[in-house]
């Protein structure tokens, strides 16, 4: 599509701004002349030629040593953070880890967040009724025979267990007593019958040989595989709960934009389960991100999650320290813990490890492998006593020392 | 050091092996074959571990081997022969590995020769590029060799070999387990080709295998180990040197059971224990290892006690180093310094010195210094004579004035520091880079270093008894560093989030809204008065009101210093509830309009003037304006609010929280309507009808519901009291600006203070069954468990106070774990990301030139010098585009 262009998007300094500023600058400032309704060309060049000296101005100088400007940035704010679980978003359901742990979690790059929560959305067809929400969290909610019974009940020496279904549960979670009676009977358990809602299980002989009859921890073994006895859902999601996403008016009616929200994570499975908007759900569990969609969503994961977790301490940190920290941990296409066990382990320096952590260890290894130090880290200049090669200490002037003229500091390396 | 710098040599590689035997036997100066230290008449053993070809170490004695004094001489060191190999245990892993890896009889890799090759090649370009992929290859390698049960070489069978840490190896052959000596393990090393070594992970040429297994140990020399003289005469030796007397003697054990022939178990026992001492003396903490000590006492302190942990070598002495021309004492307030000057007492000023070359141009001012000699200031503590290369400390010298005739170009002295020198201020925790910032020294009388109060929120210090460091830089091109990029006007503004950090706190922000609210006007005295303060050249305007008399405002004295063309508008803290604006025209006048530096509407608070308000009034002056003018704002006008708030007064009184007796009634009313809704709440649950929150239990709902309802009653009741109080009391001042305290404390105060929350829940913890023996067992009610009705102007009852101590405590208690936490993980992340850099190509890349970020931050830009995140503000730069229209249509 080739839109003709304005006399104001032919102006100069606008040229010079598409060439120079970053897109979304760029963008906005286009967009902002047209609102404030300026269209001559001297007018828009002044504009953008103001927008470009800012800009540029703005920029980070080489040697910023932007990496402890983004650790100390992410690291002093820490102590200000709370150190407790909170409730989500006022509602009393769910627990999440935010806070100083949330933070630690991720960094230390723990394979399973402590609380694990997915935000499931949902597509066209079924976002905006929340029955049919339900039908879809139905679907994804790992539900056990513990769910949807009352009680279970045996006499020691007889084979009958008395399992009563709770009908309020059945349809909370939509199961039917027939299916609860099928997955019995599949199950290898033993002779069922369904009388209302009662099953009367008779057991096996493999699970309960005639020699255990009396032998109470038989039955309780059978009873703990009774009650774990997988009926529907996805491994993993314990429970689900129905929010509102977006509340508008189209058209006089009031529209509820509905999703799910789940205690327990499993990407790789919730995204094939139909009715689900896989362009939007998402979880906290990181890793599971990496596996599914990649290293690059992984990266914007950690960036949200960090973020996430500092704004709700209503702590105040540019985005940047945080994608750089993302950027770290997932530098080399997998995420690696900040400490001894990823980054700061993997340094190819023995020194700048040594001066880590597990000191001793480090050298020996080091030792072994007949490692050579070249001391360009910061902690190994520290240690040897020359300039960090960061800031200041990255450039090196040489001065030309002629017969009467004036030294100077020399090269350095 | 000076001028007299010995030579500069310059580490440039470091590399890390093993000491061979040959290179230990060649290297050592002593063979040390006696465990005694000092002979009969106290001198040392000759072949003792005192042996004085160990290196000199005392005053005056000359090293027997290399002739020099102890200022030169480097030490030596010697060595033990040991009877039996010995086993490092620290490298058990790898020779396990190198174990399993290879053949029993004939040493190579349990591979075949074309797969070895191949895995040869892989490996040396890894080794380059990916350092971290060769060590992976390594594992795979050793997994895949370790599988292989007969040689591929010499067709021996294979057996499994355990390692049980630190020094065991147990093979495991159809007779059963056979413990393998640490003679065998060497000879089975010893087999190993050196090309097949590598692909161990092992670098042959650094560390052959068998240098695993020692046969000969080195002893370091004395100046490792150095021995200390007691008052009472009586010598004490180093942990080290105990250590390896202990290896002696138990080495001269086995030698000679060894020399006569006895039984296989009791030179195989010395062995062993030989084995544990060496150990011990390598690291003491060892598992499985006996700990040397002191007569059964303290633990030896040995070689890996020495480099590990927070205060060993590595942290301690070589990551962070003690360093000279520094100073510490206890910090104190002055709000008529410049926040870039530090107060420095003059005893600081005269032990701390500047170096200062004698140049024709500034001699008479060195002559002046040196006169003064060491004891006056401004005077010189060190004169160095160029001309016969002498230093002459001048605190043992009387003749000042001679020496001062004496000085000529070229000589360098060092004098005291002085006004106008730079210094590094430093406050712990150390949490940023605004926490260590350069000041300009100013010498005051007094004990403690002196600060402008705006620059606190950086240090984030206060004067409970604080104390700060201070660095004085000695070269010019450190100095000049520091005044381009480390003075306090350079660090105005924050990376963290782009905004000041530098700005007013408490006072400084009362201060501004008493002197700009519309309510004050201020006569010619008053006027002249804030101006003096501020100490600026500025005239007086003509006053806003001419008649009855002449009377200013403070709007128009804070305009004073304003920019003439600064344009800002924004919101002020106040402008909530009744005192809302939304546009320029609001009269509630809590909308700041700056216009042609003219303070038009709007009261300056915390949002225009505070500490760590982005886009706040400072912010733009600094970022637009330049840094230097930002200090100049904060050396001047901010001096004003202050004056302002001792012209006006500011203070807190009862009858600011005091509350009639109708809002008392009221309270008491919600009160009686949260308790009756709670007992209802109780009833419910011991009925049963209480319908649980989905996913919480019975027990669990009741209390979340009960808290929220409680939590309700104190904001409510809060209100209340609010709502009756004065608004325009000091108090609300207070709160209101921003300067101190917030309604929360209001309420507290006035109202209740409401229900106390320990790990997110009600009190329960105590007795068995309640939380103080007041209560009746099982009591569910708000006042058994935690709830405060009482207020801090009336007071609390004794449970109440017991209830809030306990509250309290939980606080205290998170914010010491909190600090652990949070400075472990700052150390982790600063570890992780202190080699980043920007480079000249707008990449972020470690000191190995990998690659981080394309651009930095995806935009290249500094976050120091962005609004709050955004690199430009184009709605300001599009209004101000509009304005010149305006005024060119005009």
């Amino acid at each position: 599509m080739s839109e003709e262009r304005s006399p104001c998007e032919r102006s100069s300094g606008v040229r010079l701004a598409k060439k120079v500023l970053p897109k979304s600058i760029y963008d906005e400032m286009m967009q902002k002349l047209r609102a404030a309704d300026i269209t001559s060309p001297r007018e828009c060049s002044e504009v953008a030629e103001e927008v470009v000296r800012r800009y540029v101005q703005s920029m980070a100088e080489p040697g910023e040593p932007v990496g402890t400007v983004a650790a100390q940035s992410i690291g002093e704010p820490g102590t200000q953070m709370t150190l407790r679980t909170f409730h989500y978003a006022g509602l009393m359901e769910f627990d999440v880890t935010l806070g100083l742990p949330r933070l630690i979690e991720i960094v230390d790059a723990k394979r399973e967040p402590s609380t694990p929560i997915m935000e499931i959305y949902l597509d066209e067809e079924h976002r905006y009724s929340e029955e049919k929400a339900r039908e879809v969290a139905r679907k994804i909610e790992y539900t056990t025979l513990e769910k949807v019974m009352s009680s279970i009940e045996y006499t020691l020496g007889e084979r009958e267990i008395v399992i009563r279904l709770d009908p309020e549960m059945l349809e909370d979670k939509g199961v039917r007593a027939e299916d609860v009676l099928d997955v019995i009977s599949k199950g290898n358990i033993g002779e069922a019958k369904l009388e209302g809602h009662v099953i009367r299980l008779t057991l096996s002989r493999e699970l309960l040989p005639e020699e255990s009859l009396y032998d109470f921890g038989a039955y309780k073994a059978a009873e703990t595989k009774l009650r774990k006895l997988y009926l529907k859902g996805i491994k993993g999601i314990n429970r689900t709960s129905i929010r509102v996403a977006e509340e508008k008016v189209v058209e006089g009616k009031v529209v509820r934009e509905y999703f799910i929200i789940t205690e327990g994570s499993n990407l790789a499975e919730v995204l094939e389960v139909e009715g689900v908007d896989h362009t939007r759900t998402i979880t906290n569990n990181v890793f599971e991100i990496m596996e599914v969609l990649g290293i690059e969503a992984a990266r914007n994961a950690i960036i949200e999650e960090i973020m996430h977790v500092l704004q709700d301490a209503g702590l105040d940190v540019d985005i940047r320290h945080v994608m750089l920290v993302a950027d770290v941990i997932t530098w080399n296409g997998t995420i690696r813990q900040i400490g001894r066990l990823g980054v700061a382990g993997e340094k190819p320096s023995a020194l700048a490890r040594a001066a880590f952590e597990v000191t001793v260890n480090q050298l020996y290894e080091a030792a072994a492998r007949g490692e050579e130090e070249s001391l360009r880290g910061v902690t190994e200049s520290i240690i040897a006593g020359l300039p960090p090669r960061v800031g200041t200490g990255q450039v090196v002037v040489s001065v030309e020392i002629r017969r009467g003229g004036g030294g100077g500091s020399g090269a350095n390396r | 050091m000076s001028e007299r710098v010995r030579e500069a040599y310059v580490i440039e590689r470091i590399k890390f092996g093993l000491l061979s035997p040959q290179e230990i036997r060649k290297m050592a100066k002593v063979n040390v074959i006696r465990s005694e230290i000092y002979e009969a008449d106290g001198s040392p053993v000759m072949g003792g571990l005192r042996d004085p070809h160990f290196g000199a170490i005392e005053p005056g004695e000359r090293c027997p081997v290399c002739g020099n004094t102890r200022e030169e001489c480097p030490g030596h060191f010697g060595r033990i022969e040991l009877a039996r190999p010995v086993i490092l245990p620290h490298l058990g892993g790898v020779i396990h590995s190198v174990l399993q890896a290879t053949c029993r009889r004939c040493g190579k890799l349990r591979l075949p020769n074309d797969r070895i090759a191949y895995l040869q090649r892989i490996y040396v370009r890894l080794k380059d590029k990916w350092p971290t992929l060769a060590e992976i290859m390594v594992k795979t390698v050793v997994k895949e060799a370790s599988a292989v049960k007969e040689c591929p070489h010499c067709g021996e069978l294979q057996f499994e070999v355990k390692y049980t840490r630190p020094i065991f190896f147990n093979e495991v052959r159809p007779e059963g387990e056979v413990r393998l000596s640490p003679a065998e393990i060497r000879d089975r090393l010893e087999r190993v080709p050196n090309e097949h070594a590598l692909l161990l992970g092992i670098d042959p040429e650094k560390a052959r295998p068998e240098w695993m297994v020692l046969t000969v140990l080195p002893v370091p020399p004395l100046s490792v180990r150095p021995s200390i003289t007691l008052e009472t005469g009586l010598r004490a030796e180093d942990d080290l040197t105990h250590a390896l007397a202990e290896i002696v003697r138990q080495n001269d054990k086995l030698k000679s059971l060894l020399s006569a022939s006895a039984p296989e178990g009791m030179v195989e026992d010395t062995w062993i224990t030989l084995q544990h001492v060496i150990s011990s003396y390598l690291d003491n903490e060892l598992p499985n290892t006996y700990q040397l000590s002191h007569r059964g006492r303290r633990p030896l302190k040995t070689l890996a006690q020495r480099l590990k942990g927070k205060e060993g070598r590595f942290r301690g002495n070589l990551s962070g180093k003690r360093v000279n021309f520094s100073a510490r004492t206890v910090i104190s307030p002055d709000p008529y310094i410049s926040v870039n000057e530090v107060g420095v007492p003059k005893d600081v000023a005269m032990t701390l010195t500047v170096q200062m070359v004698v140049t024709p141009y500034n001699i008479e001012e060195a002559r002046k210094f040196v006169e003064n000699g060491p004891y006056k200031w401004p005077g010189a503590v060190l004169l160095y004579k160029a001309k016969t290369d002498r230093k002459i400390d001048l605190r043992y010298q009387k003749n000042y004035k001679q020496l001062a005739e004496q000085l000529e170009p070229g000589d360098i002295i060092e004098r005291h520091l002085m006004d106008g020198d730079i210094v590094l201020f430093n406050r712990q925790p150390t949490l940023h880079r605004m926490s260590i910032m350069g000041h300009v020294v100013k010498v005051m009388p007094g004990k403690t270093f002196r600060i402008n109060l705006l620059v606190c929120p950086p240090y984030n210090a206060d004067f409970d008894g604080d104390e700060m460091n201070l660095h004085v830089l000695r070269l010019e091109e450190a100095q000049s560093e520091a005044r381009e990029l480390l003075l306090v006007e350079k660090n105005i503004l924050t990376p963290r989030y782009g905004g000041p950090i530098i700005g007013g706190r408490q006072d400084y922000i009362s201060g501004a809204y008493i002197l700009t609210i519309k309510t004050e006007l201020y006569t010619e005295e008053e006027a002249s008065r804030l101006l003096a303060r501020a100490g600026a050249p500025v005239e007086l305007p003509e006053p806003a009101i001419l008649r009855p008399r002449p009377l200013w405002t403070g709007k128009q004295l804070v305009s004073l210093f304003f920019p003439p063309d600064l344009d800002f508008v924004g919101k002020s803290k106040v402008n909530t509830g009744a005192l809302k604006c939304d546009n320029e025209n609001c009269l509630n006048d809590s909308y700041i309009v700056v216009r042609g530096g003219k303070l038009l509407a709007g009261v300056l608070d915390k949002n225009a003037i505070g500490a760590e308000q982005p886009n706040n009034l400072l912010h733009i002056i600094a970022l637009e304006y330049g840094e230097s003018k930002a200090r100049e704002l904060l050396d001047t006008f901010f001096r004003m609010f202050i004056r302002a708030l001792e012209l006006k007064g500011l203070t807190i009184a009862y009858q600011n929280i005091e509350i009639g007796e109708e809002a008392r009634r009221e309270i008491d009313r919600l009160v009686q309507e949260a308790r009756k809704e709670v007992e209802e709440l109780i009833k419910r649950y011991e009925e049963g009808s209480l319908e649980p929150i989905p996913g919480r239990t019975l027990e669990e709902s009741l209390e979340l519901m009960i808290i929220e309802r409680l939590q309700r009653l104190r904001s409510s009741a809060g209100e209340v009291a609010i709502k009756s109080l004065d608004p325009f009391s000091d108090v609300f001042i207070m709160a209101k600006t921003g300067a101190r305290g917030s309604d929360v404390n209001i309420t507290q105060m006035a109202s209740m203070l409401g229900q106390q929350i320990v790990r997110g829940k009600r009190l329960t913890r105590g007795f068995r069954t309640r939380t103080l023996s007041h209560f009746p067992e099982g009591d569910k009610s708000p006042e058994a468990r935690g709830f405060i009705k009482g207020n801090f102007r009336d007071g609390l009852r004794p449970t109440e106070m017991f209830f809030h101590a306990v509250a309290g405590r939980e606080g205290l208690i998170d914010t010491a774990v909190k600090t652990s936490q949070s400075g472990y993980m700052q150390r982790r992340l600063i570890n992780a990301l202190q080699d980043l850099a920007v480079s000249y190509d707008g990449t972020v890349r470690d000191s190995w030139g990998n690659v981080i970020q394309l651009k930095y931050g995806e935009d290249g830009v500094d976050p120091s010098r962005t609004y709050h995140g955004k690199a430009v503000d184009i709605d300001r730069i599009i209004s101000k585009v509009k304005a010149r229209r305006a005024m060119v249509s005009e």
